[in-house]
Order: C-alpha cells, then structure tokens, then sequence
C-alpha cells in the first residue's frame, strides 16, 4: 500500500525532472530531437508510475505522503505532498498517457519546426506534465492552486507556441485573462475557506464535512467562489470563450490540454471537493443548470463552425457542460467517468483531426471532402472517435454520457436534463456534419492547397491514433460487458432515448450533407435565429471585448488619472516645498568660520539667559 | 580684591577676544583672538586655584600656556600654507564650507 504513495509521487516528479533537465540544461534543449525523447521518456516513466500506482490501490483506500512546506508558530500551515486514491490514480494514467501520446504525436506533427523549438515545445510538455499531475495528487488547496497556475500558464505557453502570429499570441492572453478571472475568484474561496476551518486540507475538511457540518455551516459563498475557478478553467458558460480561440496552439497541444487533461481540471476540482459542495445546494444546482446550459450552448454553436478544430473545441466546452452538469446533480462519479472516456476521445479526434490538417494543409472543412478514401487509417480513427462522442453503443462515450443524463434525471434537474438530451442530439448532428463534409462525399468545390496528395500520417503519428481509437473501443465494450455500479437507478428508457437522440442526431446530418436531401441552407433559414446568433457568438465574444475594453480600461485610466494627479500630484507639491525650504535654508550656511562662531556664541548666550531665566 | 573682580576681568578679556575672532577680517587678528580667549580661561584657573587653595588650577594654567603655544605654532603654519595656495589670508574669502 505504501508503494502507491511513492509511485504517485515518482510518476508526479518524472516530468519536472525532464523539466528541469531541459530548461537547465541549454544544449540539450536547443538540440530538439534529443530534447524530445528525453521528455518522452520520462513521461513513459511517469505513465508506468501511474499505472502502477493504480494497480496499488484499493477502492477505499487513500494513501498520503505529506512534507512539511510553510511553518507558523503553532504546527504547519500548509503542506506538501501527494494524495492518492483509486480515481486519483485513474486521472494520473489519464493525463500520463494522453501526454505520452501527444508528444510522439508530436514528433511527426512538428518535424519541420527547427530544433531549438521543438526544445522549448518539450520543455513546456514536461512542464505540463508535472503541473497537471501535481494538481491531480494535489493533498490541500494551496499546492492544488499552484498547479492550477502553473498548467495555466503552460497553456498560455503553448497556445503562443506560434507567437509570431499576432492571432497565436491574442488567443494565448485571451486565455490567460479569462482563466485568470475565475482563478482570482477561486483564491478568494480558498482563502475565505482557510479563514473559516483553519485548514487547507482535503483530508482534514472532509474529516469536518463528515462530522455534522456546523463548522462548515453557510458554505454558499465559499463553494461558489470555488466554482468560479473551475468554470473559468473548464470553460463553463460564460467563460467558455476563451477555449475555442485557444485553437490557435498546435493541434497536439489542443489534444493534450485544451480537451483531455486541463479543461477537466475543474470537473476534477469539483469532484474532488464534492463533499463541501454538498453543504451547498443551491450552489450546487447552479453548478448543474450552468453546466446543463453550456453543454446545449456550446452545442449549438458547434453546428454553425467550418473550422474543423472550432467544432472539436466548442464540443469539448459542451462535454464540459455535461460533466459539470452530472456534478451539480450530486453524481460526481457520472461526471468523473465521462472526464476519463471523453479524455481519451477527445484527445483521439484532436488527433486524427490534426493529421488531416497536416496532410491538407487548411482547417477548413468545406476545403476538404472526400478525405475517406485518402486517408482511409485517419477516417477510421476519426470514426471511431466520433461515434463515441455521440454515444454510440459498444463506443467509449455511450456508458458515461448515458449515466450523465441518468443522473441529471435522478438530481431531479428536470430542465437540465432536457438540454442534455437537445444537447445529445446536436453533438450527434455536429459531429456527423464534419464526417460527412470532410470525410465523405466528393472532392471539395474549392480544394485546399496539398489536398490533390494527402495521404494518412506517418507511422509515429499513426501510431498514438491507433492506441486511443482501441481504447475508445476496448473502454465501450468493457462497460457494456461490465458494468460498473452506478450511484443511482437509471430509468429503464434512459438507453433507448439516449441511442434514439444520437441516432436522429447522425440521421439528421446523413439527410442534410450526406443524401442532400434536405437543404443545409434551408435548414439553417428555418431556424434563422439561433444560427444566425450563434454565427455570432451569441455575441459573448463581443460581450467580453466589451467589458475588457471599456469596463476594465475605464477603471484603469480613471485609476491611473488619480495616480498621476492625486498621488503624485500630492507627492509632487510635497517634494517640491521640501526642495525650496532646503534651498532657503542652504543659504545660512555661508562659509564663514566667523560666522559660525558668531551663531556658536550666541547660541551659549541664549543657553545662559534660559539657563537664568526667572521661572 | 575678591574673586569677582577676576572673574569680571577674565569675562570682559574673553569678550574682547571673542569680539576679535568674529569681527577681524584677517586671519591673523582672529588668532589673537582666541589668544585672548584662552588667556582669560587662563585667569579663571588661576583666579579659582588662589581663592579655592588648590594647586591643579595652576597646574592645569601651565600646561594651558604650553599647548597654546603649540596651536599657535599650527595656526601660523595653517595660515601660511592657505596664504600660499589661496594668495589671500582675508577670512570672507575662505569660503570653501558654503553650502
């Protein structure tokens, strides 16, 4: 038992030992390739570590490693170590094997970059990687908050991977502001938690959420400033804006932190700490209605997006939606397993998606079609990838996104559970649109530029495809020959709805894009209202440019006025008569010794008279 | 004659020596000046050691008079040496401490 706290541990520290190496070590990083199997080693060491560590655990069992971090006068405040439990360690193989993956991926997506940022790419992968998965195994809230930064900031690293282009590095601060907004709420909680039990630490606030629940008495607030970080992290309504411009970094990139692992770290957050949340119901409803309405938001803008990784990202915020939503009904395990599933087909159609658009050269879809008999291997991952996120049977995503709407249905959330099930239907329809325009059907009208010979990736990049399109699979079929306990009882015609939704979703796009039998733009006319806003954004974009540019920059100047003319102009007035009366009184000191000697005798002359002065 | 009497000698001789040292443009004459001054301690000491029957005011007197004869000996030196380098040795025009 007590090797999975140190596995958890090794498979923590593998990637920032890379880490370490890379960024120290100039040489090795500017050599790029060297660089990049280093990283990708000790990233496998990290995934064997994890898988281990899994296989140690027990399902009851919470193994802890603490070390002594910042000392106060009466015992520790906070502390550093690991915590590991059964589904710490399922989301520590995650985020192992999904970073392994990605960076071979890597190899062959960004073989033509020169060395030395291939380097800094790895670099920033094991950084990823260590902050993710000390986040993961984070034991208390302050080593958690430093991780969460730390994954922020790779994100923001890695979405500016391409800085020179001025939309690469927009998005990135894009990004960063958003996130940051949530995270300075999420600290306000914490602190304000801290302030109220005394402690940052999971164990010991659950062993206080156990024990009645007075000390955590009127917890609304806290709870809701804690969700404010994780939906800016994960992208929940109206935060969401910031993931679908994060598409700007590399495609394996977007795989790796922008769908498997960092968006998910709110999902984690929540389930994590699920046990203070349910000392809050109402923020715990809203929580569900936010996540239920985000999941239908962020859908319907999927179906109106040409660029291929806006659909993949819009879906990711919509599947964010559900998990939270599953979360906010009480069901943290429905949500935590869709985390996993969608983790891993998420990062498979991120995938299969950038090959194409390495061999095509464009991400448009209407530029591509006919790729199926081009790209025959991509299409069959990017297949099974899709089917599983419309929650096919015998595929992935079936089991948990049923078991989500199972459990929207038992919290009870009537509403939200209605907009799961709208939602169901569009990412079936969503994602088939892409599959029909891309995949199937005749050349495109107007062909990208490369599209005469694309052809399937290359084996190292093949080869992650495949390993995620048979997990995708064997995860689908082990669920349907098992499955596991669920928390509560579905309804028993959750299954037939749930694959009738998916199955009119996929029947819809075959009509509209693969028989056109029914006109897109027809389509589109009828419900004019909603495309047309969601071509727009639903002007949340717009919204948020509002606020920063006037709100925030109205704030500043009129803050900076009062800097530069009420507190300097106060320092400047003082500073300006300490200069005179010190020039005026300069003048006194004339030179002469005589002088001196006057003010000295004078000086004993008054002495004297005081000295006699009659009282 | 009572100790006032040389006690108002010795105050009068210092004032006349102070009066020296802050009027008198040459730097010469401010060194009288402070002879004076000094003579006046001088007669204090004496004056006190006569009407007080001790001894170490004399004593304190002699050693007095030596080292008096020291600082004038430097003080000469000081104001040949400022006379060679700022050719004057009027003190308004010794002003190097003006702020």
């Amino acid at each position: 038992m007590a090797a999975s706290g140190f596995l958890a541990l090794w498979a923590w520290l593998a990637p920032g030992l890379a880490f370490l190496l890379l960024s120290l070590v100039v040489p090795l990083r500017r050599s790029g390739k060297p660089a990049a199997w280093l990283s990708i080693v000790f990233t496998l060491g990290a995934l064997v570590g994890a898988v281990t560590a899994w296989r140690a655990t027990t399902p009851d069992m919470a193994r802890r490693m603490l070390w002594d971090w910042i000392p106060v006068e009466d015992g520790v405040l906070t502390s550093v170590g690991v915590l590991v439990d059964a589904d710490a360690t399922r989301m520590l193989i995650l985020v192992a094997l999904v970073s392994l993956l990605v960076q071979v991926y890597s190899l062959g997506y960004l073989a033509d970059e020169p060395p030395a940022s291939l380097g800094r790419y790895y670099t920033y992968q094991s950084l990823f990687g260590f902050s993710m998965m000390g986040l993961v195994l984070a034991p208390n809230f302050v080593q958690l908050f430093i991780c969460w930064e730390l994954v922020g900031l790779c994100s923001y690293l890695l979405i500016g991977y391409w800085y020179p282009r001025p939309e690469a590095a927009r998005a990135a601060v894009k990004a960063f502001w958003i996130t940051k907004a949530g995270d300075a709420f999420f600290l306000i909680g914490i602190v304000m938690l801290w302030s109220r039990t005394g402690t940052f630490d999971f164990s010991e606030l659950f062993e206080l959420a156990q024990g009645g629940g007075e000390a955590l008495a009127g917890l609304g607030l806290v709870t809701f400033f804690i969700y404010l970080g994780a939906a800016g992290k994960s992208a929940q309504f109206p935060f969401h804006v910031w993931l679908p411009d994060a598409m700007e970094g590399p495609t394996p990139v977007s795989a790796l932190i922008h769908a498997a692992t960092m968006v998910t770290a709110g999902v984690y957050l929540l389930f994590r700490t699920a046990f203070l949340f349910e000392h809050a119901p109402d923020v715990l409803g809203a929580v569900g209605w936010i996540g239920a309405f985000t999941a239908l938001l962020a859908a319907t803008l999927a179906c109106v997006q040409s660029d291929i990784k806006r659909v993949l990202a819009y879906s990711t915020v919509s599947q964010l939606g559900y998990m939270m939503a599953a979360i906010g009904a009480g069901f943290g395990g429905a949500g935590f397993l869709h985390l996993l599933t969608h983790g891993v087909f998420k990062a498979l159609l991120f995938l299969a998606a950038g090959a194409v658009i390495h061999a095509v050269g464009t991400n448009d879809i209407f530029a591509m079609g006919g790729l199926a008999r081009r790209m025959p291997q991509t299409f069959i991952v990017f297949l099974v990838g899709t089917l599983s996120l419309a929650g096919i049977p015998f595929f992935a995503g079936f089991f948990s996104k049923e078991e989500i709407l199972g459990a929207a249905w038992a919290g009870g959330l009537t509403v939200p559970f209605g907009m799961l099930v709208l939602a169901a239907f569009l990412t079936a329809f969503y994602m088939f649109r892409v599959v029909f325009i891309a995949f199937l059907g005749g050349p495109a009208a107007a062909p990208g530029h490369g599209e005469a010979h694309a052809h399937d990736a290359p084996a190292i990049m093949a080869l992650p495809l495949w390993i995620l399109a048979a997990l995708a699979m064997g995860i689908g079929i082990w669920f349907s020959v098992s499955h596991p306990a669920a928390e509560f009882a579905p309804p028993g015609w959750l299954t037939p709805l749930a694959v009738a939704v998916a199955g009119a979703g996929i029947a819809l796009a075959w009509l509209v894009y693969g028989l056109r039998a029914i006109s897109a733009d027809r389509l589109f006319e009828r419900f004019a209202w909603i495309s047309e806003a969601a071509m727009e954004r639903f002007w949340l974009d717009d919204l948020f440019a509002l606020v920063y540019r006037r709100l925030i920059l109205g704030v500043s100047r009129a803050v900076g006025w009062v800097d530069r003319y009420i507190v300097d102009g106060v320092l400047n007035v003082l500073s300006a008569w300490t200069l005179t009366a010190g020039d005026r009184l300069r003048r006194i000191q004339t030179g002469q010794a005589q002088d001196y000697v006057y003010g000295i005798a004078l000086g004993v002359l008054l002495l004297m008279v005081w000295m006699r002065w009659p009282k | 004659m009572t100790l006032q009497a040389y006690l108002t000698l010795a105050a009068m001789l210092f004032c006349i020596g102070l009066f020296g040292v802050i009027t008198r443009r040459n730097t010469i004459g401010i060194l009288l000046g402070i002879e004076l001054m000094l003579n006046a301690v001088n007669i204090n000491l004496v004056a006190f050691a006569r009407f007080l029957g001790d001894v170490s005011g004399m004593v304190f007197t002699v050693f007095t008079i030596c080292i008096t004869v020291a600082e004038v000996a430097l003080g000469l030196a000081l104001v040949i040496l400022i006379f060679r380098i700022r050719r004057t040795a009027v003190a308004d025009h010794l002003d190097l401490l003006k702020g």
